[in-house]
């Protein structure tokens, strides 16, 4: 393709980001700054995620985009097919056979593997912005740990709920030492985080910071001892493949207001579905 | 003679004025000091350097957490900060500026304890309603929100939050300053009572002559970022030395 | 007990021009266990001034007020203030003229607070507190008011139950009947002979002079300071 460097991006630019990279992933939960680019979509479309696999994609990487777990939303295909004209990689919707995913909002039901690196989109890379307006202030707390604010927050939750009314971005604490943002995955897929082989990557491009969490890091969802962390997920099957383990999306299907409950990940539902059609074959 | 803080000829200046000139002083275990003085008589700034707040730009000053005595500039921030957040405590002239007015009271009292490591939802309730009793807030209010607290409710309310962790320090700024006449003596009263049955150390900044008679074991008087007479309370009070102390005294009207 | 020598005390108001008052020369005192001291002298002697620099109320420009506190002499003057805090909870009492309290705080905790000060329980420091007042003519219904709104009489004895709920080694006293009744003076004359029984040394100002015939081993009379200037 003529007119632009591979990948979109130039090479110094790539290479800031790579530096980036590494000391995110030397220093797991830990905000680093980046000099985020323009890119040619809004901020909020994934700048973040997309500058990272942009400086991190090679010729041979296979890409799978995923927008709330789905392959097929205009914002995961428009991704995908712009790493296919600018970097000339192979794409798929197959959690299996990509080399590098980046997603919006999900982590794939597949289990990760360690040759695989996940890149997340993240909109608001502070957990600890909504109890602390003042950034300095924040990144004070961060470097002395000093997270009391945030279980203030989930205590508050159960007081007014019974329980933590976060049902997605829920905080972990990432190696023991920084409070992060698992952007805003729901909690059902924090435990996901824990131990992955696969490299994890967070972007946020309008916020400029990246941060990573290394395969086989710790990564611990907050609660309390006697209200543990017990992520929701709906009490449904899925009404395609009949999964009664997967993520669910609530969808309102006609005008009389009936509903079904269906795979959020469209690649393992779909998956499901051709294992139990080569099973009845 | 079991020393807790000591301060070591303390200077700090703010642009030409002097607000802390050669200010040394020591603060016993379970002793209640009081710094009064007029405004802008760096009694506040020797009270926010002595509580960590402030960096002096000479002089040392010097804790001792039971394993001699360490000067604070060498402990490093994050050490300090552990101190502020369990071991020491503050309580500010306007509570509204120290608690958090849209989460609870329980959760006001719960943080210190949170940020301390406490992660047992219950017992950090049990805990948050024994202080809150502890303080004269109706227990039932546990689970209300401050912004709806009468000055005095929330004063005692910075207060239970403060002393949840059990502190053996505690530095008050004017910490009945803000309130109503008839609401002072009700804190005053409470604030005596708690010290004395925790064994508190106090350092408190006053302006009222009547606050320190009624709490403290020995006065400093401040003028001009230097201590210009201390001593025992009643001494300094009932025969003061210096012109300007004497000033201060005459200057209050009888009770 | 209590043995004082050489004491000088002038005070210097510097918001009067600097005027000079000298108020004591040179006044020596020593009183033993179970011995009272009344101080005599015409008004503005310096007897308050004394009774006041005994307890480390005034400090003294010169001499030394030795108090036997736990088994060794200390001298107040140059005590360091949490000596004295020490020295006042456990041996030295003083009852002053006046009731100086914490507002809002009932009679019965402010008479107890002493007891407590020692160490007692609270409990057991409130009984003691209620039967002294009880005894002082401090009826139970009124234990736990505030004592703003007493009578000057009624505070008084509120004050001397707050001194005479524990015992003293030493005992200063400043007009501790001045405002009582016939009935509550011979109280506290009881009190004060009881006092010296059990050992306390005791200093006292009275202006009464059948309280302080009935109380007082010696007097001890003090006379104003004259200056070459004033004679």
């Amino acid at each position: 393709m003529q007119g632009y460097n591979f990948a979109y991006l130039d090479e110094q630019t790539k290479r800031m980001i790579r530096r980036a990279v590494l000391k995110a992933v030397a220093i797991p939960g830990h905000q680093v700054p980046f000099a985020s680019r323009e890119m040619p979509l809004p901020y909020g479309w994934g700048t973040g995620g997309i500058q990272l696999t942009a400086a991190l994609i090679g010729p041979d990487d296979v890409l799978k985009v995923i927008d709330q777990g789905a392959d097929d939303t205009t914002n995961a295909v428009s991704i995908r097919s712009f790493f296919a004209r600018v970097a000339g990689v192979r794409t798929t919707t197959r959690t299996t056979e990509a080399s590098l995913i980046q997603t919006r909002h999900r982590i794939p039901e597949t289990p990760l593997r360690a040759d695989q690196i996940i890149i997340y989109q993240v909109p608001m890379p502070d957990p600890l912005y909504r109890l602390e307006p003042s950034r300095p202030v924040a990144r004070r707390l961060h470097a002395m740990v000093d997270y009391g604010a945030m279980h203030v927050k989930l205590y508050e939750d159960i007081t007014r709920f019974g329980r933590v009314a976060v049902s997605y971005d829920h905080p972990v604490m990432v190696n023991q030492r920084y409070l992060m943002s698992p952007s805003p995955i729901p909690a059902f897929d924090n435990p996901k985080l824990h131990r992955s082989p696969a490299l994890q990557l967070f972007g946020a491009g309008r916020e400029k910071r990246i941060y990573a969490v290394p395969p086989f890091t710790s990564v611990v969802s907050l609660d309390f001892e006697d209200h543990e962390f017990n992520p929701q997920r709906a009490p449904q099957t899925c009404a395609l493949c009949g999964s009664t383990t997967s993520y669910l999306d609530e969808m309102v299907i006609d005008d009389q207001g009936g509903r079904m409950f269906a795979c959020s990940d469209t690649d393992f539902c779909e998956q499901q579905r051709q294992a139990q059609h080569d099973h009845a074959a | 003679m079991i020393t807790l803080l000591e301060a070591h000829a303390l200077h700090h200046r703010f642009g030409r004025t002097a607000a802390l000139d050669d200010v040394s002083l020591t603060l016993r275990r379970h002793e209640i000091l009081a710094i009064v003085g007029e405004s802008g008589s760096g009694k506040t700034t020797l009270l926010n350097a002595l509580s960590g707040r402030l960096t002096p730009q000479r002089g040392d000053i010097l804790y001792d957490d039971g394993g001699g005595p360490r000067a604070l500039a060498s402990c490093g921030e994050v050490v300090l900060r552990k101190l502020q957040r369990a071991r020491w405590g503050y309580i500010a002239q306007d509570p509204r500026s120290a608690l958090r007015l849209d989460i609870s009271a329980g959760g006001n009292i719960g943080e210190r304890l949170m940020a301390s490591g406490a992660r047992h939802y219950g017992d950090i309730r049990a805990i948050a309603t024994h202080w809150l009793e502890a303080v004269e807030i109706d227990p039932a209010r546990l689970d209300d929100l401050p912004r709806y607290f009468s000055g005095g409710m929330l004063q005692r309310l910075q207060i239970a939050a403060t002393l949840v962790t059990a502190p053996e320090l505690v530095f008050m700024d004017e910490p009945t300053g803000g309130l109503d006449v008839s609401v002072q003596a009700r804190i005053l009263d409470l604030i005596r009572s708690l010290v004395r049955r925790l064994g508190l150390a106090v350092v408190l900044v006053t302006h009222d002559i009547g606050v320190a008679r009624l709490l403290a074991d020995r006065l400093i008087v401040m003028r001009h970022g230097r201590i210009v007479e201390s001593g025992l309370t009643d001494q300094v009070l009932d025969d003061p030395h210096d012109e300007y102390t004497q000033l201060l005294v005459a200057s209050v009207l009888p009770a | 007990m209590i043995e004082a020598t050489g004491l000088d005390k002038t005070f210097i108001l510097h918001l009067q021009g600097s005027a000079r008052l000298e108020v004591l020369r040179n006044a020596c005192l020593t009183v033993s266990a179970g011995e009272c001291v009344a101080l005599s002298g015409p008004s503005g002697a310096g007897k308050t001034t004394l009774l006041r620099s005994l307890y480390g109320n005034y400090l003294v420009d010169r001499g030394e007020i030795l108090v036997r506190h736990q088994d060794t002499m200390v001298d107040l003057v140059t005590a360091p203030a949490e000596t004295i805090i020490d020295i006042r909870r456990a041996t030295l009492g003083y009852v002053s003229q006046f009731l100086r309290a914490m507002p809002r705080v009932p009679v019965i905790d402010i008479v107890a607070e002493t007891a407590r000060d020692r160490g007692a329980a609270a409990a057991t420091a409130r009984e003691h507190a209620a039967a002294m007042l009880s005894h002082l003519g401090i009826a139970p219904r009124l234990h736990h008011l505030p004592p703003a709104t007493f009578s000057g009489g009624e505070q008084q004895r509120v004050n001397l139950a707050r001194s005479f709920v524990c015992p003293w080694p030493v005992l200063l006293l400043d007009e501790p009947t001045a405002s009582l009744d016939a009935a509550n003076r011979d109280i506290v004359v009881r009190l004060i002979n009881a006092a010296k029984q059990s050992g306390s040394a005791v200093v006292g100002i009275f202006h009464d002079a059948a309280v302080r015939d009935r109380v007082a081993d010696r007097v001890l009379h003090i006379d104003p300071v004259t200056t070459p200037e004033l004679a």
